[in-house]
């Protein structure tokens, strides 16, 4: 079964063609990692992916449903550049709030137990702002995974994560994969990311040039695959 | 459309929540507000007749360049962190997101209206023989028209670099037939007129004003948040 199926996905940021006919389909339960270098569209796929952004052409469907829908929204955990929670609302009001949008049975009981999966409980009526950068990426980690999505889009989710919140990520991304949700992360933090993923797709300007499982190679050599393609382009 | 709207109603009480606890742009409106009203008072020695004929003009003004403090951060408020993009990739209609911007824009904006009016009062003399609460209600028609207007534009400029500068720039021009509105129904209840005789015209140009500019936001709003 397929859970996210893109299919000749064209972006613009004026005249520049950011994705060039993207086609990916990712089967569900399974970790996709995103590589690419910079400015390759990982970003803008993910984007495309989240309902964030609307594709000048292609269709993309999430789990069956095109990517704007309410029901494909409701099954998607989003994790972007941003921690995407805000600083002046303690821990707990901000995963009330996301539980409340979300509408979930019992916002608090999915809170509470949240908090407690990254570690939390403690400072859990602490201002956001008052966290250190990895408490605050905990919160983001809770914050995306509240309502135990089906398929989490992750936006370099490895980045300036200390060692602690990359054990939490770790686990909390190994847990759900187990548990049969589908994983999408796109990174440059290749070492951490070949440690979860099942497959690999590269970005290179905009286009899709590998798509396939993960590798040995790929795990005892983190840079091997971009000498396959990026690096010969 | 149940949950559309108590998902507007979280993100209302989120924006107030947030914004009663940093009074950011609360204090800066209500400073605003406060400090214009009474220094016109000094600067312009008014007697009564010329006071009404310039009164609901003056108030107005101000209410506008103040209320354009608090719909400026309206979107803007969710651009740390990225949390716009959280918001826009759950499942919450983009309606929803823009009428709780709006419902909090508003109460905002009668906050700082509700805290000017007794100062304006007090330093103009003003005798309100009962018209008190009818130009509150007055206040409420046009308020609204301004957070639907506000927001929409809030969100349009929210990536915009001068935010702050574009958003009176666009804002304003549009809000001139409210405005029209809203100043002539005031002058009319200070000179202790009726605005349901001879005035209900302005009173029907501020509810229309009202209706079709939330009917456009609704509608309009989904292509202003995703790109």
């Amino acid at each position: 079964m397929i859970a996210a199926d893109a299919a000749d996905v064209w972006k613009y940021f004026g005249d520049y063609p950011a994705l060039r006919g993207v086609t990916l389909q990712v089967a569900k339960g399974s970790c996709l990692a995103l590589l690419g270098r910079n400015g390759a569209g990982k970003t803008t796929f993910l984007r495309i992916l989240a309902g964030l952004s609307r594709a000048a052409k292609g269709d993309v469907k999430i789990l069956g449903a095109p990517a704007r829908d309410e029901a494909a929204r409701r099954k998607i955990g989003y994790l972007g550049h941003g921690i995407g929670v805000y600083d002046d609302l303690s821990a707990m009001e901000n995963l009330l709030l996301f539980g409340k949008l979300l509408q979930l049975p019992d916002p608090k009981k999915a809170a509470e137990e949240s908090l407690e999966r990254v570690g939390l409980t403690r400072v859990r009526d602490g201002m956001a702002r008052e966290f250190s950068r990895g408490m605050r990426q905990r919160l983001a980690i809770a914050r995306a995974f509240l309502h135990q999505p089906e398929m989490v889009l992750l936006d370099e989710p490895f980045t300036s994560l200390d060692d602690r919140a990359i054990h939490v990520l770790q686990t909390i991304l190994r847990e759900s994969r187990d548990a049969g949700c589908t994983i999408v992360m796109s990174t440059h933090q290749i070492r951490e990311a070949m440690e979860l993923a099942t497959d690999v797709a590269l970005l290179e300007r905009g286009k899709i040039v590998h798509q396939g499982p993960q590798t040995p190679e790929m795990l005892a050599d983190p840079g091997w695959l971009y000498r396959q393609y990026g690096e010969a382009s | 459309m149940n949950y559309g709207l108590s998902a507007a109603w979280s993100i209302a009480w989120k924006d107030l929540r947030t914004e009663l606890r940093t009074k950011e742009s609360l204090n800066a409106a209500v400073s605003f507000s406060l400090v214009v009203l009474v220094l016109f008072s000094f600067a312009f020695d008014l007697g009564r007749e010329e006071l009404r004929s310039i009164a609901g003009g003056l108030l107005w003004m101000v209410f506008l360049f103040a209320s354009a403090l608090i719909v400026n951060r309206g979107f803007s408020r969710e651009l740390p962190n990225d949390c716009l993009d959280v918001l826009v990739a759950s499942p919450v209609p983009g309606w929803s997101i823009f009428l709780g911007k709006a419902i909090a824009g508003f109460v905002l904006i009668m906050m700082v209206e509700l805290i000017s009016l007794p100062v304006f009062g007090i330093f103009y003399n003003i005798h309100w023989d009962g018209a008190f609460w009818m130009i509150v209600f007055v206040a409420a028609i046009a308020t609204w028209g301004i957070a639907v207007v506000g927001s929409v534009f809030s969100a349009v400029t929210v990536n915009v670099r001068l935010r702050e500068l574009m958003l009176p720039v666009i804002l304003y021009p549009i809000l001139i037939p409210l405005l029209l509105g809203a100043m002539q129904l005031t002058g009319a209840l200070l000179n202790r007129e009726s605005i349901f005789g001879d005035n209900n015209a302005w009173l029907r140009l501020l509810i229309a004003f009202d209706l079709i500019y939330t009917s456009l936001a609704l509608f309009l709003i989904d292509f202003i948040l995703v790109v």
